[in-house]
């Protein structure tokens, strides 16, 4: 039930962004989503894409760094309150978020949510516990 | 012909060129002697089957073994003493690559040789009894503050003994004191310059008349740009501590390169390469010998500074050789606002951290008045992570750590692996901005 998703290093000057898009856009993988996260010094792109195999060996004979990292994906409700509610449940589990970032995605009304936390399987198992839906790569990629 | 009353300090700066070489033999051959009670020259003039005895004309300084700054270090803390510990009268030190400075040593004599040359050149200047300086070198290790404080006293001036930093205040303390002479260095003046027109003051709101910079190597586009925003006549002057400190030699009204004080140090321009004399008036790194130092005596120190010297005739009527400004380092040596700092200090900082590979370039510009230096490093694959407060930490640590032992604040950047040039032999580490663009 967890996501793999891929990061890549990128120095902070101009078209460091762009030619890893190329490279995958070259490479024929779509990307489903991104968050960028970014310092005066440098930033570090975060990708999920549905061939992160291959999107991995691209970027690094592309010459990146890229880290495979374990990440959790809930679906909520795309309304007031949505992502309210996982945080809440986050919380009382005591689990401590690293990073996180959100997209909407094909079925209008939900929002897909992914965490990085230490423990992913910890994680996965006290969100489903508490009825919070997990999704994993086959629902995130192929919609069912 | 000059704006100011050309004044002189001392008549040995006027000597005749036949007087001032018949001196210079006689303290040749009296340093020498002095430098044979140091165990280390003791060994080198051995080694070079050379006594004080063959000393019979300045040529002969030829024969005399040369000295570096390894010979120094290899020598710490004051290995290279002439004189016993109870008669040395003060310590310096100057920077070195280690975090270990090396030290040299005055004696009641040297401190007063040594305010009697910065007297001379301040002088040269237009320093008067009357006027106020304010000196915003720092007090202590250094041998600028002090040098250039005892040769304010020795002229008969007076001091403001400001130190460095706090810039608005050391504004505050010129206008509301009133002094007409700034010593610095020059990219702090540009500094005050910068801080003084943010308040919105002008050179007309200012005292001063006069600076002394030394300390560091600057350009005439810098000497007009200070002069225009400060209001005020800017002066060159040189020294290193292994020589003296300040001192060793300065500029006149004519401001037409610094008059070497050839009554006290021999200055020979040698190609660093073959050590042989260059043509005259070709650029060479400068070599300095002392000849009157009493504790620490210093025979044919190789400075790695590279200059030109001019013998021609100066309207001002001092006679000694005058020195072009420093145009290079024969070594990678760097100075930054004023402080030393090697490339392999760098590399030393990069080792100590976990996670940072020893590739690096560093970048120096001047994008305002001060010195900037970006460090760009990489990154070991295995330590890249998605955490940014893993790469954050990463980074604060190659930061804390090249100032540690730098000394000097930098911008850390990082760059992925494999990304910085690697080249053969003598890697390509330092990418200089300043020298190719005006200031």
């Amino acid at each position: 039930m967890k996501i793999n998703q891929l990061s890549l290093f990128l120095e902070n000057k101009p078209g460091h962004l762009r030619s890893a898009c190329k490279a995958l856009a070259g490479a024929g993988i779509n990307i489903l989503t991104l968050s960028l996260a970014d310092t005066q010094q440098f930033g570090i792109l975060r990708l999920i894409v549905k061939e992160w195999q291959k999107a991995k060996s691209v970027l690094e004979e592309a010459g990146g760094v890229v880290k495979v990292t374990e990440v959790v994906a809930t679906e909520v409700a795309d309304k007031p309150g949505g992502m309210a509610q996982v945080l809440e449940v986050i919380d009382q589990a005591g689990l401590n978020i690293e990073y996180m970032y959100a997209f909407t995605f094909r079925r209008n009304d939900k929002a897909v949510l992914v965490f990085r936390f230490d423990d992913a399987d910890a994680a996965v198992s006290k969100l489903s516990a508490a009825g919070i839906k997990v999704i994993g790569s086959k629902e995130l990629f192929e919609g069912k | 012909m000059f704006a100011f009353e050309n004044r002189i300090w001392d008549r040995n700066e006027t000597l005749s060129r036949e007087d001032l070489e018949s001196l210079q033999l006689a303290r040749l051959r009296q340093t020498v002697e002095r430098a044979a009670n140091v165990p280390f020259y003791r060994n080198a003039l051995a080694r070079a089957r050379v006594t004080p005895k063959d000393i019979r004309s300045l040529d002969d300084i030829r024969r005399l073994p040369m000295t570096v700054k390894d010979d120094m270090r290899n020598n710490y803390p004051l290995g290279l003493l002439a004189t016993p510990m109870e008669d040395i009268a003060r310590v310096h030190g100057s920077s070195g690559t280690t975090g270990k400075p090396t030290f040299v040593a005055y004696s009641k004599g040297d401190l007063d040789t040594w305010a009697g040359l910065c007297a001379r050149f301040l002088t040269a200047g237009g320093l008067l009894p009357s006027h106020l300086v304010h000196i915003c070198f720092g007090y202590g290790l250094f041998t600028g503050g002090f040098g250039l404080h005892y040769g304010v006293e020795k002229v008969g001036a007076a001091v403001v003994p400001a130190s460095s930093g706090n810039t608005p205040r050391q504004i505050m303390l010129i206008r509301d004191l009133g002094a007409q002479v700034l010593v610095s260095t020059p990219s702090y003046a540009l500094n005050i310059a910068e801080v003084a027109r943010a308040q919105g003051l002008g050179p007309d709101d200012l005292p001063l008349k006069f600076a002394h910079f030394g300390g560091e190597p600057w350009t005439e586009d810098m000497r007009i740009r200070i002069e225009k925003e400060l209001g005020l006549l800017a002066f060159n002057n040189y020294g290193l501590s292994e020589v003296i400190g300040p001192g060793v030699s300065g500029e006149c009204a004519a401001r037409n390169g610094m008059h070497v004080q050839e009554d006290h140090f021999i200055v020979e321009c040698i190609d660093p390469d073959t050590l042989e004399p260059v043509k005259e008036g070709e650029g060479g790194e400068l070599v300095f010998t002392s000849l009157t130092k009493e504790a620490m005596p210093v025979l044919r120190y190789r400075t790695r500074d590279i200059a030109c010297l001019d013998r021609a005739p100066c309207p001002c009527g001092r006679t000694g050789v005058r020195m072009g400004r420093i145009v290079g380092r024969t070594d990678d040596m760097l100075i930054i606002r004023g402080v030393n700092v090697f490339p392999s200090q760098i590399e030393e900082a990069l080792l100590r951290v976990e996670g940072a590979a020893p590739h690096y370039v560093i970048e120096i510009d001047r994008p305002g008045s001060l010195d900037q230096v970006t460090v760009r490093v990489e990154v070991l694959p295995e330590s890249f992570s998605d955490k940014m407060s893993v790469m954050q930490i990463l980074h604060d640590r190659i930061d804390r750590e090249i100032q540690s032992i730098t000394g000097i604040r930098v911008k850390v950047e990082l760059a992925a692996p494999q990304t910085i040039e690697r080249s053969v032999g003598k890697a390509k580490r330092v990418i200089d901005h300043r020298a190719a663009k005006p200031v």
